[in-house]
């Protein structure tokens, strides 16, 4: 298919040997002379007024350095520009279970945690807002000071062509309400971080994160330092999976505490402070309504999505969005209305988790064409087959498709599951389903508006013939660092493993927006080829001078430079280099990439675009037990259209990775809060804090998964490269979903698919269990967007503008 | 509540120090001995990834009293290279994707390094019942279980 | 990182060095086995001790004997009873009941005598201490008139027994010996378990369990668990049942034991009534609609209770179908996989 060398060979990963030995230094691993740790006090209530804190008690117990509330913080913060909600340490007001008041900083983490008891707390406490229903009954008490109203943080709609006049005469509508529970990243790492004063007396954070440019801006703002005073370095993440995404309150408490004692301080926060800081998949509330024509073929989809946002924007202003932006990027939509809203809730904050907004209303959709397949009597992978998304087309809501492999990945994985020969053709009690997904390659836009360069690299070539990597992004365990390194090999012809690679360091690496969005492999990649094109042109040109081998005859491989007409005419890469620098001077390129601009130009339309979409199907074999309800994956097939596997190991791991967590959301995981009796108590607690009781598969509980890799190169894609860290988690739910019905002829229109809700479905009369009713949100009026083949621009119109052109 | 003398074996290399009792091994690996490769994701026995041979066993250093060590030989993942030379399990994972985030794959390369030494030709099933104890949030298993095949098949080859 | 508050340590060097300990030590001593169990428990601060006294070096607490009577030493490890081919062969129940409990690491040190003295567990209770705090704690401290979130209104703990192997030697008719200062006495394992979760033993806390002994009679015996994954999970719902079939099928003895439905591992009465019937189907779904009349699980683990409930009866009955001969592999889903699923696999 290909010559290259690198790109495309299975490998091990360049930080295997680091990992493999233990010698990575995740943040927790990270010591100091004089380090101080830091522990904070948590608010036990859920939403409370603070009327005191007092912390002279605590400043007097053994080992104790410093300690300090809201009052030492002046500035609130939060991931996005629109969302600075978020406070260090609360001030006046605690929103959630968990909220941080208070610190204690001592001389061991011992101490530390014995003196938050001496922290002395008066709360006054305030009615709980437990869910998205009461949010949107009750306006006070306000959770925020801001938002769309009363507790809704955000409420969004957007229309393209006019969905009413398609859903009123449909030859066939199908009307179904869903929900999705949420869950969390549950990455193994606990969130760490250290702070301290570099020899300089500039502010260094080491921290678990995935976004150090993004806490290097917080941490600016927050602490009111200037950003070239701060140094923020992403140590390697044990796990991150979107919940290290925000800059959070542990890393803002210990910069300041490094700044007040001059001392290196850490915290390495408990598996139930992760649970807290949460910023996981969004409790989902949606109805689908959709009309098809008598074949099949949709003509009109209404979305309307409730989310339950917790106590905090985070990313939730985009998670709101996402719930809309991508169900029209897999089948052709003719026309579609999305409505969003999202509450505030007395809770642990959601944000972004691998799929970011999309798994639950692509749950929805992908069930609910099951359903149509069956109405009318289709096969569900055919009903799909029918009305893929053109590639290279716009869709309804102005996203432009580049490659799809789509038809592959189904083709692909009917062959390879003998779906025609399994669905609705197995015993009762044996069922097969089958599901699509498609997700971004990285967000078109930044978080906060610029329009500087999403990603950049820096190469260093020195007579040495080492090669360093200068990059921002973040190896969250994803691969980036291999990334890099293979694309940069394979450019200039050495061995990943020559190469040396300094990533996320926002003193030493150009910015990278960070591990997020499945941004990576697209836009570092690119950037690192532009750059280590430039150091092969000066590289070339010096060999070509000095050999007086034509530049464009000039072949880089195997740690070589040589003439393609003969290659024994040729040098080491190393004395390649030492030429260069001799007659260049000292060798370093920049490369840098920014996306392609949006089609969309309305309000709303920043979220969705991309460079790129990948896609991906599943089909799963499951067996039910009608008696009890349950529930056992037996298989799983997959086909990831990835354009191109960079490292076919790494890129067969993010796609058992997904299957696997896109497996714990659809059977066992919930991120779910216990409520007391009410005339007993306030409480609100999580309901299953650790990893005991979250129910995070372990090895017995996998099935056996077959992966399939449709590679068709991707224009915009670094050598034809896409996503597949998220894509292929979203047929997951979906597909388990599906083969239930199959198995036994039940619909469970939730997740997690539980054997009590089976077993629920089995003894109802629908043969259903699912939500009953969505509630009646009043919904602003939408911004009204003419799609593509309407005559649109991409910008908003109103309907009535459009009535008279028409 | 004083500090207590600890003398134990760890890595192969004698190892002697003063502790108050309350301190795991897993602490004093880390905080004393700045073994940092043993991992910690619940200090509750929940999780699987601070597991750490003890006479051989693999077990939760985040359970284990670091007094109850006293005299036994400890091996971490810092021990499982022969000098220079990474076990066949580790050159396995390698090549295997079986490391991803990497902050597991301690816990699982001692688990499966007695797993091994224990049954060297052991079944997809043995295995997968054997790591099951250790929680991976990356890979899916598939490919740590393929490693530990591979694993034993290099093992076999010497 | 969660650390456990401070304590003294004493490492015993014999059982009744160990029982001396403990009776000077007070109510706030305890005995560190395994340590799987106190450890988490010393972290959250549901326990806070004062001294620990180790029995890791008292060596005349591990030890297996299959000799007729099988006695088991409290110290053995789970693991080595799960490895051990004698246990496999005579006492299956106990087998398959060690051979899923907790983790496999979990069992490299966790102790037999400990699994027997596992704590009580309930979600509003095995939680951290902030955790307990942000619920004004419950009914078993540490302040005072605490309430029973599970059953407000009532004015006991209904934490659940989370035991595996409980059950399954109960259902075996185990005895086991308790020794303190005092001297030794011998009680039938059930005899242990007082009906209460606050206080789940009857044993005093100068005693230590010092050894399990299965008598030689020769029986069937099987363990079913119910639990969320194929690891790490306590039991939702344990059915251990042991029977000695005479000529014929009839059956001259039986015992089956419900686990993780009440406070107590739950010897059901109705065992008796087996005696001197065979094992038609009848029998066993008029035995097992009986007996799981007495499986009372609550809101405070996992899974829905009402489906707990129900599952117990199919449980009841497919353990009594596995031990008449029946095929596992033709049992529905859930039975077949609980009826093979047989732990650790080795051979």
């Amino acid at each position: 298919m290909s010559d290259y060398r690198v790109i495309g060979k299975a490998r091990r990963r360049v930080d295997a040997r680091a990992k493999v030995t233990g010698q990575t230094r995740f943040a927790d691993d990270l010591s100091f002379p004089r380090m101080l740790h830091c522990k904070l006090l948590r608010s036990p209530h859920p939403h409370a007024l603070l009327r005191q804190v007092d912390v002279t008690r605590a400043l007097r117990a053994p080992g104790v350095v410093a300690a300090l509330t809201g009052k030492d913080f002046s500035i609130r913060y939060g991931i996005l520009p629109v969302s600075q909600d978020e406070e260090p340490l609360c001030r006046d007001k605690v929103r959630m279970t968990g909220d941080p008041i208070a610190t204690v900083i001592a001389t061991t983490e011992e101490e530390a945690y014995a003196a938050l008891e001496l922290i002395d707390v008066e709360y006054e406490l305030l009615p709980v807002i437990a869910t998205p229903l009461e949010a949107l009954q009750c306006d006070e008490p306000r959770i925020h000071d801001y938002g769309d109203r009363g507790n809704v943080h955000k409420s969004v709609a957007l229309e393209f062509g006019d969905v009413d006049a398609a859903l009123a005469a449909p030859a066939h509508l199908f009307d179904d309400l869903f929900f999705y529970e949420g869950n969390t990243h549950l990455a193994i790492e606990q969130h760490a971080s250290v702070a301290l004063l570099e020899p300089d007396g500039r502010l260094a954070l080491y921290s678990s994160t995935q976004t150090p440019h993004y806490v290097h801006r917080a941490l600016s703002r927050a602490l009111d330092l200037a950003p070239h005073r701060i140094r923020v370095v992403a140590t390697p993440n044990g796990g991150g999976f979107g919940g290290k995404t925000d800059p959070f309150h542990h890393e803002i408490v210990v910069a300041k505490a490094a700044l007040l004692t001059g001392r290196p301080v850490k915290i390495c926060l408990t598996r139930e402070e992760v649970f807290q800081c949460h910023r996981g998949r969004h409790p989902v509330m949606m109805r689908m309504r959709t009309s098809v024509d008598d074949d099949g073929f949709i003509k009109a989809v209404d979305l309307e999505t409730l989310l339950d946002g917790g106590a905090y924007g985070s990313y939730g202003v985009a998670s709101t969005f996402y719930t809309g932006a991508l169900q029209t990027v897999t089948y052709r939509i003719p026309r579609y209305r999305f409505r969003g809203c999202r509450t505030f809730t007395n809770k642990p904050p959601c944000g972004p988790k691998r799929g970011h907004g999309t798994p639950q209303p692509r749950f929805a959709q992908e069930v609910q064409l099951d359903k149509i397949a069956v109405a009318l009597g289709k096969d569900p992978a055919d009903l799909r087959l029918q009305q893929l998304i053109e590639p290279h087309s716009l869709t309804a809501n102005w996203l432009q498709i580049g490659s799809v492999g789509l038809r592959e990945c189904i083709e692909r994985v009917i062959d390879r599951s003998g779906w025609r020969s399994k669905w609705q053709k197995m015993p009762h009690g044996r069922g097969a389903g089958l599901a699509c997904s498609s997700y971004l390659c990285g967000a078109a836009l930044p978080i906060y508006w610029n329009d500087m360069p999403h990603s950049g690299v820096q190469l260093k070539i020195d007579r040495s013939g080492l090669i360093t990597v200068f990059c921002g992004a973040t190896e969250v365990g994803q691969g980036s660092d291999d990334v890099l390194a293979g694309i940069v090999a394979e450019v200039l012809g050495v061995e990943p493993y020559d190469i040396r690679l300094v990533t996320g360091d926002t003193d030493l690496t150009p910015v990278d927006l960070g591990s997020y969005s499945s941004r990576v492999t697209l836009m570092a990649g690119n950037a690192a080829i532009q750059a280590a094109e430039r150091a092969k042109a000066l590289i070339a040109g010096a060999v070509s001078a000095k050999l007086g081998i034509p530049e464009e005859r000039l072949v880089f491989a195997e740690s070589r430079v040589f003439d393609a007409a003969d290659p024994a005419q040729g040098l080491a890469f190393r004395d390649a280099v030492i030429i260069a620098e001799t007659i260049q001077g000292s060798i370093g390129t920049v490369g840098s990439y920014k996306p392609p601009a949006a089609a969309a130009r309305f309000k709303g339309g920043g979220v969705g675009p991309s460079p790129s979409y990948s896609y991906t199907t599943a089909v799963a074999e499951v067996e039910v037990d009608a008696g009890t309800g349950w529930l056992r994956v037996e298989k799983i097939w997959i086909a990831h259209d990835i354009g191109r596997a960079l490292n076919p190991t790494l890129a067969r791991g993010q796609v058992e990775g997904s299957v696997y967590m896109g497996l714990g959301e659809a059977l066992s995981e919930e991120q779910a809060m216990r409520r007391l009796p009410p005339r007993l108590s306030h409480a609100l607690v999580h309901k299953t804090p650790s990893m005991l009781d979250y129910k995070s598969p372990t090895a017995l509980d996998m099935p056996e998964v077959f992966v399939d890799l449709i590679e068709q190169a991707e224009a915009n894609g670094p050598f034809g490269a896409k996503e597949v860290g998220q894509g292929p988690l979203l047929p997951i739910a979906p597909a388990i979903a599906n083969a239930v019905f199959d198995a036994v002829g039940v619909r469970v229109d939730e997740v997690p698919i539980t054997p009590e809700k089976i077993l629920r479905a089995l003894k109802a009369s629908g043969r259903r269990a699912g939500p009953q009713q969505f509630p009646s949100i009043a919904w602003p009026q939408a911004v009204y967007v003419p799609p593509p083949w309407e005559g649109g621009d991409g910008r908003a119109a109103t309907k009535a503008e459009e009535a008279l052109q028409s | 509540m004083d500090k207590v003398r600890l003398a134990l074996r760890v890595n192969g290399e004698p190892v002697d120090l003063a502790i108050a009792p309350n301190r795991t091994l897993l602490e004093v690996l880390r905080e004393d001995l700045a073994l940092t490769g043993t991992k910690h994701g619940c200090e509750l026995g929940e999780c699987g990834a601070c597991a750490v041979l003890l006479d051989t066993r693999p077990v939760l250093s985040c359970l284990v009293l670091a007094l109850e060590c006293e005299g036994a030989d400890v091996v971490t993942v810092e021990g499982l290279a022969q000098d220079a030379r990474l076990d066949p399990l580790q050159e396995a994972f390698s090549d295997c994707g079986a490391t991803q985030c990497g902050y597991c794959t301690p816990g699982f390369l001692i688990t499966a390094k007695a797993l091994l030494d224990e049954r060297p030709q052991a079944t997809r099933a043995e295995i997968a019942e054997a790591l099951s104890g250790n929680l991976c949030r990356c890979t899916g298993y598939i490919q740590i279980f393929e490693a530990v095949e591979q694993a034993a098949r290099r093992i076999s080859d010497e | 990182m969660m650390r456990a508050g401070r304590f003294r340590y004493h490492v015993a060097s014999t059982v009744a060095d160990a029982a001396a300990a403990l009776a000077d030590g007070g109510p706030h001593a305890r005995l560190l086995a395994g340590g799987t169990d106190l450890i988490p428990n010393m972290k959250r601060r549901q326990d806070t001790p004062d001294l620990l006294v180790s029995l890791r070096h008292v060596g005349e607490l591990r030890g297996i004997s299959v000799n007729g009577e099988t006695a088991i030493h409290a110290g053995t490890s789970l693991d080595d009873i799960v490895k051990s081919a004698a246990i496999r062969a005579v006492h299956p129940a106990l087998h398959r009941a060690a051979s899923q409990i907790a983790s496999p690491l979990i069992r490299n040190t966790a102790t037999l005598g400990g699994n027997l003295c596992v704590d009580t567990r309930c979600n509003y209770y095995n939680q951290t201490f902030e955790w307990r705090k942000s619920i004004g704690f419950c009914l078993r401290g540490p302040v005072p008139d605490g309430i029973c979130w599970v059953a407000p209104s009532g004015r006991r703990c209904w934490a659940t027994a989370s035991s595996d192997s409980a059950p399954a030697l109960i259902a075996l008719g185990a005895r086991l010996t308790l020794l303190s200062r005092e001297g030794e006495r011998d009680i039938p394992l059930e005899e242990l378990y007082a009906d209460d979760g606050a206080c789940p033993l009857t044993k005093r806390a100068d005693e230590i369990v010092t050894s399990i002994r299965i008598p030689s009679r020769v029986v069937r015996s099987t363990y079913w668990k119910l639990r969320r994954r194929g690891s790490i999970d306590f039991p939702a719902l344990g059915v251990a049942a042991a029977i000695r079939p005479g000529p014929h099928g009839v059956i001259e003895d039986a015992r089956i034991v419900l686990g993780a439905v009440a406070s107590h591992p739950l010897l059901v009465p109705e065992s008796q009534l087996l005696i001197g019937r065979t094992l038609t189907d009848n029998v066993i779904e008029e035995f097992a609609e009986g007996a799981a009349r007495h499986a009372r699980p609550l809101d405070n683990t996992d899974f829905a209770m009402t489906w707990r409930k129900s599952v117990a009866r199919s449980f009841l009955s497919g353990a009594l179908r596995e031990l008449r001969g029946d095929d596992p592999s033709t049992f529905p889903l859930l039975a077949r996989e609980t009826a093979l699923r047989n732990g650790w696999r080795f051979e």
